[in-house]
């Protein structure tokens, strides 16, 4: 009964609508963090999301302003460390101790709301208002509409990055263009999830279909639904629970699809 | 075909400018004096040579003697640092349509999303930004995929993973994803490099077959040359500023080579293969490190 309440009030249909967009993001660029090997760059931009968003609520500017500045400044500076997976990570691990840090120190100058804080790390979908919806709106489309339009030479430069070269893809520039989307996508997540807990979304749902099929678009198609799945559902399944935050749900339901995947996966996969 | 048989180094331009060359008006590759530099370092100065449609070229020499960045400058992706080159009348750039590229066998990761068939397509339209083309043109672009693949035999495993694909197998598709644009040249970069000899030879058949069919000229390097030498027509040998061109018989010689490494070399025939021995490196007066003599059995540890 207290379910069907709540899914007949605006605050739920606002926390689906974004759920919904920042799912088909996460899913889009998943299967691309884990070709590009580049699980440790959305933890590290997310992290810093919330040294950006804790920076945002003591300027008053608000936590989703904050976070994606500070995703985007980050998403640079890794596009600048260059493209050798090894020492970006070891760069991104330095980077990440000191901003996570200095995020801590911000948090501790600002004397608001103190659930602020762990709204940052553990997300607050419920409490987005109309004008932050609308910016996730904004980002969820464009999100979209870039991933749609470098998929093609994004997917061949991932994978066989010399002969792309070769063949005249920009490669370098699609890599940055890229950390540019996962920032934007990290930002977004981090609403609904936390800055924790991106990973759930940007990275699980593409490991699960990764282990059901090697066709590529099987694979992004899988990825989107499998996020959709654990983004909408965990919001449901918090609105039933009542007092639980529906990260808990979201970061469940997507372990939980990969753990069925790599169960029942691999002799699916061994087919193409 | 024009046949330079002078070896040519800074100190003797004229006589390399001087020699015999006969300019067609058909060649799909030229390079007039081309010089190339990487960082302060010079690689081949003043290289002339022009290569006719359908013609097999090997190109070989120590490491680290400008084999590869060859192919880069034909790609477009190495400038000259002296000379001239045109690709198909036109000089190189990114991404040119005229031009397959065929680069050595790697190991893919197991669990990437893609099948041998997507490695394929890549060819087709994998530079290209924005959505495909609606049904019509799906069925059409998934049909010539399958020709091509139909062509080089790779059928059987074309919708394996391609973290799953032997090196053999990988490097028919990628044959298979070079001819797809029915390139004017194809560019191998030492795709039979950790093959067993058997795939050495199944994947070199293959491409000579594609210069048959098609005209396509081929540039092929390679650190041995005994796996492609029935198919080969000149071989293109560098050995630090200078190089030497030719039939492989006039070229793989003891003293054509002795005189391009500037020290004693010894080329043996045994049983249809060619055996460089010993040389110093020129510049560093290092052992010569390369391969011709590469055993049947020795894999490259790369």
């Amino acid at each position: 009964m207290d379910l069907l309440f709540y899914l007949s009030q605006p605050f739920a249909w606002h926390a689906l609508l974004a759920a919904t967009l920042v799912a088909v993001s996460c899913g889009l660029i998943a299967p691309f963090v884990i070709t590009r090997s580049m699980a440790f760059a959305v933890h590290g931009t997310s992290e810093l999301a919330f040294t950006g968003a804790a920076a945002g609520l003591l300027l008053g500017v608000g936590p989703i302003a904050g976070a994606l500045v500070g995703a985007l400044v980050v998403a640079g500076v890794i596009g600048l460390l260059g493209t050798k997976a090894r020492e970006r990570d070891s760069s991104i691990g330095v980077v990440l101790a000191f901003g996570l840090g200095l995020g801590v120190l911000l948090l501790s100058f600002y004397h608001g709301f103190a659930t602020q804080a762990t709204n940052i790390l553990f997300g607050n979908i419920f409490g987005v208002g109309t004008g932050q919806l609308l910016g996730l709106l904004a980002i969820g489309l464009g999100v979209i509409a870039a991933m749609t339009y470098i998929y093609r030479p994004l997917m061949f430069a991932s994978v066989d990055p010399e002969v792309a070269v070769a063949r005249g893809v920009p490669v370098r520039v699609l890599g940055v263009v890229f950390l540019f989307v996962l920032a934007l996508t990290v930002t977004a997540a981090s609403q609904v999830v936390g800055t924790l807990l991106v990973l759930s979304l940007a990275i699980t749902p593409a490991a699960a279909a990764q282990r059901l099929t090697a066709r590529p678009l099987a694979v992004t198609a899988l990825s989107v639904l499998f996020a959709l799945v654990a983004a909408d559902g965990g919001i449901v399944a918090s609105l039933a629970a009542g007092t639980v935050k529906p990260s808990v749900f979201v970061t469940a339901i997507s372990f939980g699809i990969y753990l069925l995947a790599r169960i029942f996966g691999t002799a699916a996969r061994g087919r193409g | 075909m024009s046949i330079n048989l002078s070896v040519s180094s800074p100190s003797s331009v004229s006589s390399a400018s001087s020699a015999p060359s006969v300019s067609s008006p058909q060649s799909i590759i030229r390079l007039r004096d081309a010089s190339l530099k990487l960082g302060d370092r010079k690689l081949w100065q003043k290289l002339n040579l022009e290569v006719a449609p359908g013609e097999f070229l090997a190109v070989l020499g120590p490491n680290g003697s400008g084999k590869t960045s060859f192919l880069r400058v034909l790609l477009g992706l190495e400038s000259l640092a002296h000379g001239a080159v045109m690709v198909a009348d036109q000089p190189p750039r990114r991404g040119s349509e005229h031009i397959g590229y065929v680069p050595q066998q790697k190991g893919f990761d197991d669990s990437l999303p893609a099948r041998g068939r997507d490695l394929v397509r890549f060819g087709l339209d994998g530079h290209r930004f924005g959505l495909g083309g609606g049904g019509a043109q799906r069925a059409k672009d998934a049909a010539a995929v399958a020709a091509v693949i139909r062509e080089v035999g790779a059928t059987a495993y074309a919708d394996k993973p391609i973290g799953l694909l032997s090196g053999g197998e990988q490097q028919r598709l990628r044959v298979a994803q070079a001819l797809l644009g029915r390139p004017k040249v194809l560019l191998c970069d030492e795709p039979l490099l950790s093959l067993d000899i058997a795939h050495q030879q199944a994947v070199s058949s293959l491409i000579s077959r594609q210069r048959d069919r098609t005209d396509a000229a081929v540039v092929f390097v390679t650190h041995d040359i005994n796996p492609i030498l029935p198919y080969v027509d000149r071989v293109l040998y560098l050995v630090g500023e200078r190089w030497a061109i030719g039939k492989p018989t006039d070229v793989l010689t003891s003293e054509r080579l002795s005189e391009l490494y500037n020290s004693r070399v010894d080329v043996l025939r045994v049983q249809g293969r060619i055996i460089v021995v010993g040389g110093d490196d020129p510049e560093t007066m290092a052992p010569v490190h390369h391969h011709l003599d590469t055993h049947v059995d020795a894999q490259e540890g790369f």
